[in-house]
């Protein structure tokens, strides 16, 4: 596994992170570190073993498509600094 | 004083609930200043909460003394996990541990500190402008991670409290076992984790920290159970846990973990197992167990896990809705990555880098599934143990409350290794506690017990029985 600056910094965007050089640095290193000892795991034999996203059994559950209570929207607002005739505003998408 | 006696104290009126509260929220600033175990304080909050607890004193935990950690939503008190990107964040509403505690008259005082957003092990990743907690025994020294202000808190306040801390691959037990106090972190589903700001979805329990096991019983009586806001959120029935106080352990059969011991250090090995031998004497018995897979592999498959959902669970974080604003200038991709760059600390950002590689697209299948698939066998390890023994235990941490000057001689690795205990309970949802069994020196050392799902029954069974 090849940990450089290009993937750092390909990871970091796709994040976005704007690392400054000084982290650059210093992630390519721990992740050389990081990934070298995790890779005791390749030993591990998985096959045919599923993954677990879950610990223990987790049912679906849905509740009726009814209106219920919620924030209002200036409780939903409450937080921004940046909010116009009762939306938040973003920055430019396009 | 244990939290049960004290509110008998209140229901009867022998303590003026107000009184009390004023006297408490003096003495955490006081702490405060020196230790740094809150990140706020919420004196108005817990007084409001005291007149209405004088009117009616017949909640559970009626006028008692609770902290949260930080991630844990309070309305009206400023929330951040610990992290500069979520400065002057005011939830709307309450997480619903917070809502039930209320509800049976526990006092708000305040938001505990923590590694930024859940990420250490030590209470040393501190957000941006965050003050680290000191050891409650030896302020040279860490409160562990990353429940660490909830930890100092539970030791240091001579009034009667709990908190409620929050743990992804240890942040309760390992927090309590460096500040010598009780932790108990539940089966995953078991409390619900609305209102919590999430480290990792599939593994992020809130449980509580306390002196005393008889506290630890009652706080799980009221945050325990099924809440229709949180999907994962276990629909059982919610057990007797204060009951189990008086039940002996005599005929329980309890593993001791091999591996476990391995480099440990020695006055941490002679407490755990010198603890472990009273069981016999307990009416309990105990044999080696090997966890093989748990011990050696939880380490890659919990940090590939938890930072890859904390990578996308953090994306939220951008300036926008909550926390910290800048300009708004330039497009959304530059806005984002302006704020995230200099409100996110190194840790965060570490984490976050650590995890979005893990689940990008052609290392996926190598970290990520090849992860969660050996999360699969530690489960399975973990089940067929409980074929067997009703718990296990092992120490909480290997080694002893250390030094912040040494801590900073340790590569990111070895920060992540600390962890090696206590990821394995946590990968495979299991409840673990830690309970106080002892001091070397003047340091106190933790000792880990683990049950099956669902069965925090045993762990407060023994750990009561342990320490009378």
């Amino acid at each position: 596994m090849k940990v450089d600056k290009e993937l750092i910094r390909n990871v970091a965007e796709l994040a976005r992170l704007k690392l400054t050089d000084e982290e650059e640095k210093k992630f390519i290193e721990d992740l050389k570190e990081i990934l070298g000892a995790f890779s005791a795991i390749d030993k591990v034999d998985t096959k045919g073993i599923e993954g677990a996203f879950h610990s223990v059994e987790i049912k679906d559950r849905l509740r009726d498509d009814l209106v219920e209570e919620s924030l209002s929207q200036e409780e939903a607002l409450e937080n921004t600094e940046h909010k116009k005739d009762g939306y938040f505003k973003g920055p430019k998408a396009v | 004083m244990k939290a049960v006696d004290f509110i008998t104290q209140i229901r009867n009126g022998d303590i003026d609930v107000v009184e009390h509260t004023r006297k408490v929220i003096e003495q955490i600033k006081k702490i405060n200043k020196e230790y740094h175990y809150f990140n706020a304080v919420s004196e108005k909050e817990a007084l409001e909460q005291a007149e209405k607890v004088a009117k009616n004193p017949s909640g559970k935990l009626a006028g008692l003394p609770v902290s949260f950690k930080d991630a844990i939503c309070v309305k009206g008190v400023e929330t951040t996990a610990g992290s500069r990107i979520l400065k002057g964040y005011r939830p709307t509403f309450d997480a619903t541990v917070v809502e039930r505690v209320k509800k049976e008259g526990g006092i708000v005082i305040g938001k505990t500190s923590q590694d930024e957003f859940g990420f250490g092990a030590f209470s040393v990743n501190m957000g941006i402008g965050y003050e680290k907690p000191l050891n409650p025994f030896d302020k040279e020294r860490a409160c562990g991670g990353s429940s660490g202000g909830s930890g100092g808190i539970s030791q240091k306040a001579d009034f009667p409290h709990i908190s409620l801390g929050e743990s992804t691959g240890g942040s309760i037990v390992n927090p309590a076992s460096f500040c010598g106090v009780f932790g108990l972190c539940p089966t995953y589903g078991r409390v619900s984790r609305y209102g919590l700001l999430d480290y990792s979805n599939s593994l992020d329990k809130i449980g509580p920290m306390a002196k005393y096991a008889d506290d630890i019983a009652l706080m799980m009586e009221v945050i325990a159970g099924f809440d229709e806001n949180e999907s994962t959120c276990a629909d059982k029935p919610v057990d007797d846990y204060t009951k189990q106080i008086d039940i002996d352990i005599s005929g329980m059969k309890i593993g001791v973990i091999k591996e476990a011991f391995n480099g440990a250090d020695a006055g941490v090995e002679k407490a755990v197992r010198g603890k472990i031998a009273e069981l016999e004497g307990l009416g309990a018995e105990y044999e080696e167990i090997s966890l093989p897979t748990a011990i050696k592999f939880g380490i890659p498959t919990y940090y590939l896990i938890s930072t890859s959902e904390a990578s996308t669970n953090l994306a939220k974080y951008c300036g926008m809705r909550y926390g910290k604003h800048e300009k708004l200038e330039e497009g959304f991709n530059e806005y984002f990555t302006k704020v995230r760059s200099m409100h996110l600390g190194q840790e965060a950002k570490r984490r976050i880098i650590l995890g979005t590689f893990a689940r990008m697209a052609g290392y996926r299948d190598a970290y990520y599934m090849k992860a969660m698939a050996v999360r699969t066998k530690i489960i399975q390890e973990y089940k067929k143990a409980f074929k067997e023994f009703d718990a296990l235990v092992c120490p909480t941490v290997s080694m002893l409350p250390p030094k912040f000057t040494d801590i900073d001689k340790l590569s990111v690795l070895d920060h992540y290794n600390i962890d090696n205990l206590t990821v394995g309970p946590n990968l495979a949802g299991l409840p673990h506690m830690n309970v106080p069994v002892g001091f070397e020196g003047k340091l106190p050392v933790g000792m880990m017990l683990i049950a099956n799902h669902f069965d925090e029954n045993s762990l407060i069974r023994i750990g009561s029985d342990l320490v009378k």
